[in-house]
């Protein structure tokens, strides 16, 4: 249990960073030229740590599986990015971001981390204005702020429904600045299979160039690991289909101990599955619950109607209708926050109310805005008695102004007008707040092994508030990481360049190239998506969005089957040299395939509800999560032993010093 | 040396080279028009065209030299563009989503191309030969007789109204597009479009309108 | 519906490619243009042949990754769309579709439909971006007022996924398109314009250098642009760099 030194700094919280900065070791200019490090995945983490550590001086290689370091994922992130600038006066501050990110995230983060998130996110806004991020602005020229859900201030930047896009193409900017000074050398195409380690010290990876099929050693003097989070467990999921755990597992396989796996944030709007076919899930900003309002019919009939094709949701008429958030949580309806949103909505479906033809889908209505805002432009415009249609028409071009490209979008996919009808939405697997665990400094159990971004647990909790992950991954990539890595680099400047020849690198290749072989020559009879989807079902049906202990049990031993299966029968095409496409996801599921009994495991454990994490036996009456702050306030982080279900917690337990501790209420 | 052969320097002067042809047809063929209107101002014009030291001596090298110029740079970029892509698509539907003059500029410039060779056959070299190597006297009536001459031949017409609607085809692109290529995009773009669509199809069409005219008087 | 899909095939950059046939059965209009080829390959894989290669990752839209010329046009016949968003329904039962990879020497083949689009890269790295370092210690983010109108279309560039479909669709192959995106995203902005005269000199000569053809306004890059980025970019970077070409030798900084 000793293990677990998270490293917090002593003193007041909002003192504890800057003192933390004064008093952490630092590494001479000329020295900062003889270290290298290794930036695995370039999302908004890792590119804007690569940028960073560039920028001070040290020699950066970076590693994305993507053909540019620009299509990292955050690249598909909508709403924006919260900082507490409070430029809209509306009584913003650091700590109230602090609060709203702890409450948010149901109690389970650390008060430390995410104190300095808010400490930082203002520079943040600064940095990227200043690279020339296009954030949307106001008609003085000043930049203009809108709400996210949660919240009770308006301090959410973005450009557009496009503001991952925009920061990412920032933070790669920087990146592309300091690859035309030498400074970074950009290896895309090439997948992280496995990091080395010499005397316990992170000093390597091995990785595969997707292109050549080439097994490379790269060392460095300290690898940071950004690349991202596991929601592709689970299959269909928000995330791109590349996203994988790959690089984390196989750290944690080394000696980082992995936290909190059962956190896992389902959106609440995302465009349903179709059918069988589907090989990812799209989603819906969460900007639309502002305006839309989200109903089931009240009678299963009228369900079934709608199902069979019989009936349009337009059939049914107003009084049929049953707005079940409204219903329940009178005072945030329709807002209240992703997790509560989600779990009303499976518990509509599963009760015979779905509304698409899998039965797996709610209504998402826009027409009592478009009737309020028709009627206010209606008379902005002088027409003080509207009909019907001029209302219509109005309405519709506000909402088209504010909403325009993700109708667009949904009409594309789905095929439907949804200023016509109601759009179909349901939940989906958006977000892992789990990942590697770290300390203050960022560093996991693995010294000179630093985990930044969507990768590591440490800043959402139980649940992540909209336009915090933006936020997250580039406070820890621009302003967190940079500063705080020197402490241990500062031990390394005697010690020359590693040399790739050494026993260990030597090892882990050996090990890469036997698992690469195994799969080639396995000859199975199914492909890898087969037990992806296998993997991805079981885990929607029992590790997914309510969870209790039979089912986990059950999901322990399925996964367990399914990995044994995989490796029995899994059948990969081609050549290990060269492009292969089904041996690079032959590697992921792999990995999935370990995890994912790891989840389960972690999920059991955690006899309580808490944020994205909700245990059917833990619930009030009303059907609300139920928290047990004595036994479960603390972080779980799992050593890996061999085998997933032998893993071993230890935990760390979550002192709240700043904050009063209370039940999460949305009525 | 990148303002000489930069991708846009190329652009650029293709546009330049292309502006300044566009303004000599306009002048040519108010020289023309006077054949139909008056034979009389277009001898005396012709006469000065062929005889001022300013125009043959200054302007004549000029309009040679921007001729070769935009033809050998047209060739060159072609060349360029087609290396670009060496492996050709199976399948490619540029009419979705271009027109067929801006994709065939070579087609309708080498025509015209053509045309100018047959057109300094009938026109240039008896003149130079007129004047330079037989060294005939000054004779200012001989000018209209050998235009009427050289319009009697329906073929020859048919060959000159085929190349003038070549030049529409080439103009109806190639003019706004020098707009285009010297960064003129903006709120006046539509009314630049309209004049020089305008400009693409009067201008030639003034071409075959004296063409027609001439060999239907005979 | 039921369709004949005419693929290129290639094993690796160097080998020579050639087109093949295969029938598929079972397309519903619901799915999209790589679901359908998820399920060829599935057959594929079953029948023990190799899988066709593709690119792809986010499958919403945004991040550029999927390219495919499909029936001659970049991302297929639907406007604004990527093919990760084209749907089936666009097609027809029985219909015969032609897929093959993006089209240029400066995008070579590296796998059937994948091709190296690293010159874009390249085109970035010259000068892409604005020169201040990462360190926090910026002045405020309100303090440099942008005009709205200057930022929107400074956004509008900067919506440009680099998916390669303006080169696809170019006759020419040319990259102007994307390039000028890229320099107007910044020229547009004052915290852009102070390094904006080098900058556009520098990625024009990169384009140059990777071999993309020359820009012949036909227009062809800005209807096929899934993000509807417009020629007015290519204007701009043509009167920038004739400015900044005329502007260098006559100024006084070397850099």
């Amino acid at each position: 249990m000793s293990k677990l030194d998270s490293k917090i700094p002593s003193g007041p919280l909002a003192e504890k960073w800057t003192k933390h900065k004064n008093n952490i070791n630092l590494v001479n200019p000329a020295n900062k030229r003889n270290i290298d490090v290794i930036v695995v995945g370039t999302g908004l983490a890792g590119a804007s740590a690569a940028a960073t550590l560039a920028e001070l001086g040290y020699n950066v290689k970076t590693f994305c599986y993507q053909d540019s370091p620009r299509r990292a994922h955050s690249i598909a992130a909508q709403g924006g990015i919260n900082a507490s600038k409070n430029y809209q006066g509306d009584g913003d501050s650091d700590y109230r971001l602090f609060y709203d990110t702890i409450k948010g995230g149901d109690y389970r983060a650390r008060e430390a981390n995410v104190y300095r998130l808010a400490e930082v996110s203002g520079n943040i806004i600064d940095q990227c204005v200043a690279q020339g991020v296009p954030f949307a602005r106001e008609y003085g020229g000043l930049l203009d702020n809108r709400s996210f859900g949660g919240v009770l201030v308006s301090r959410t930047f973005y450009a557009k429904g496009q503001t991952g896009q925009q920061l990412l193409l920032g933070a790669y900017s920087a990146m592309n600045r300091q690859i035309n000074r030498g400074k970074i050398e950009a290896f895309n195409r090439h997948e992280m299979l496995d990091i080395v380690l010499v005397d316990g010290r992170a000093r390597g990876i091995i990785a595969r160039d997707l292109v050549t099929g080439e097994i490379e050693r790269h060392s460095a003097h300290a690898v940071v690991i950004a690349s991202g989070g596991y929601g592709n467990i689970f299959f269909l999921s928000t995330n791109a289909m590349g996203s994988n755990v790959t690089a984390s597992w196989k750290v944690h396989k080394k000696g980082a101990f992995f936290a909190n796996p059962c956190y896992t944030q389902i959106h609440p709007t995302c465009i349903p599955v179709s059918g069988e076919h589907q090989s990812k899930l799209t989603l819906m900003s969460e900007s639309l619950r502002n305006d839309g309002r989200i109903w089931v019919p009240k009678k299963k009939e009228d369900a079934e109607a709608i199902r069979n094709g019989t009936k349009t949701a337009n059939d049914i008429k107003p009084e049929d209708r049953d707005y079940y958030l409204e219903r329940r949580y009178p005072s945030f309806g329709n807002l209240v926050p992703r997790d509560v949103a989600s779990r009303a909505a499976k518990e509509r479906c599963d009760a015979g109310y779905g509304v698409n033809k899998t039965g797996q889908a709610v209504f998402l209505d826009f027409a009592t805005a478009i009737e309020r805002y028709g009627k206010e432009q209606a008379s902005i415009h002088g027409i003080h008695n509207p009909t019907q249609e001029e209302i219509k028409k109005f309405g519709r071009e506000v909402i088209k102004n504010k909403y325009g490209n993700l109708f667009q979008m949904y009409e594309k996919i789905v095929d439907q007008n949804p200023y016509e009808t109601p759009m179909m939405i349901y939940p989906a697997v958006h977000y892992t707040m789990g990942g590697i665990w770290v300390d203050y400094n960022l560093e996991s159990t693995i010294p000179g092994c630093y985990v930044l971004g969507e990768a590591n647990f440490s800043d959402h909790g139980a649940n992540r508030l909209g336009a915090s992950a933006l936020m997250q991954g580039l406070a820890d990539g621009y302003f967190v990481l940079p500063y705080t890595i020197g402490d241990s680099l500062s031990k390394d400047i005697r010690t020359g360049k590693i040399p790739t020849d050494l026993p260990e690198f030597e090892e882990a290749e050996r090990n890469v190239v036997q698992m690469l072989e195994r799969l080639i020559n396995n000859n199975g009879k199914h492909s890898v998506d087969y037990f992806h989807k296998k993997l991805g079902k079981i885990m929607w049906d029992k590790c997914g969005m309510a969870r209790n202990a039979k089912h986990l049990q059950e999901a322990m031993v399925e996964i367990r089957q399914l990995r044994e299966e995989f490796w029995r029968d899994v059948k990969v095409p081609g050549e290990m040299y060269g492009m292969n496409a089904e041996l690079e996801k032959a590697m992921r599921v792999a990995d999935f395939l370990e995890l994912g009994e790891l989840f389960a495991k972690d999920a059991l454990h955690r006899e309580e509800s808490c944020g994205g994490h909700f245990r059917e036996e833990y619930q009030t009456e009303e059907g609300e999560a139920l928290r047990d702050d004595e036994n479960f306030m603390y972080v779980a982080a799992w050593e890996y032993t061999g085998d997933p279900k032998d893993a071993i917690l230890h935990k760390e337990e979550l002192i709240y010093e700043n904050i009063e501790v209370k039940a999460r209420s949305y009525k | 040396m990148a303002i000489l052969t930069s991708s846009i320097a190329r652009k650029v002067a293709m546009a330049l080279s292309g502006l300044f042809l566009v303004f000599f047809l306009l002048q040519h063929m108010v020289v023309n028009l006077t054949a139909v209107i008056n034979p009389e101002t277009y001898n005396s014009l012709s006469h000065f065209m062929g005889n001022d030291g300013f125009v043959q001596f200054l302007l004549q090298p000029i309009l040679m030299f921007g001729f070769i110029f935009h033809i050998v740079m047209g060739i060159v970029l072609e060349i360029r563009n087609n290396n670009a892509r060496k492996i050709k698509y199976n399948t490619y539907k540029g009419n979705r989503n271009s027109s067929w003059m801006s994709r065939n500029m070579i087609v309708t410039g080498i025509m015209i191309l053509l045309f100018l060779g047959l057109h300094l056959y009938d026109f240039w070299f008896p003149e130079i030969n007129y004047k330079y190597i037989e060294t005939n006297p000054l004779d200012l009536e001989r000018y209209y007789p050998h235009l009427l001459d050289k319009f009697a031949d329906p073929v020859r017409t048919g060959i000159y109204c085929l190349a003038f609607i070549f030049l529409m085809l080439h103009l109806w692109h190639g003019f706004s597009s020098a707009f285009q290529s010297l960064g003129w995009n903006n709120k006046y773009s539509r009314a630049i479009r309209g004049f020089t669509r305008f400009y693409a199809v009067a201008v030639p069409f003034g071409f075959i309108f004296i063409a027609l005219y001439l060999y239907l008087i005979q | 519906m039921k369709l004949t899909l005419k693929i290129w095939r290639q094993k690796n950059k160097d080998s020579k490619g050639e087109f093949k046939v295969y029938p598929i059965d079972g397309i519903e209009g619901d799915m999209s243009f790589l679901e359908m080829l998820d399920i060829l390959n599935e057959q594929l894989i079953n029948n023990n042949e190799e899988p066709v290669h593709f690119d792809h990752d986010c499958r919403e839209g945004i991040c550029g990754t999927c390219s495919l010329q499909i029936n001659g046009q970049p991302h297929g016949p639907d406007r604004l769309t990527t093919t990760c968003h084209l749907h089936m329904r666009s097609f027809s039962d029985g219909d015969t579709i032609v897929i093959e990879p993006f089209r240029a020497t400066a995008f070579p083949v590296i796998r059937d439909l994948v091709v190296d689009r690293s010159s874009f890269e390249r085109i970035q790295q010259a000068g892409g971006y604005v020169s201040v370092n990462t360190s926090g210690n910026t002045i405020d983010a309100n303090a440099i007022p942008v005009n709205k109108h200057d930022a929107d279309e400074s956004f509008n560039s900067a919506a440009c996924i680099g998916c390669g479909a303006c080169v696809a669709a170019c006759k020419n192959a040319s990259a102007m398109l994307f390039t000028s995106a890229k320099i107007s995203q910044y020229s547009l902005l004052p915290q852009g314009k102070i390094e904006a005269t080098e900058r556009v000199l520098n990625m024009v000569r990169q384009m140059d250098e990777e071999g993309f053809g020359n820009c012949t306004n036909t227009g062809a890059c800005e209807i096929e642009c899934p993000k509807g980025i417009t020629l007015v970019n290519i204007a701009r970077m043509n009167r920038e760099y004739t400015a900044a070409s005329l502007k260098k030798p006559l100024s006084n900084s070397w850099s």
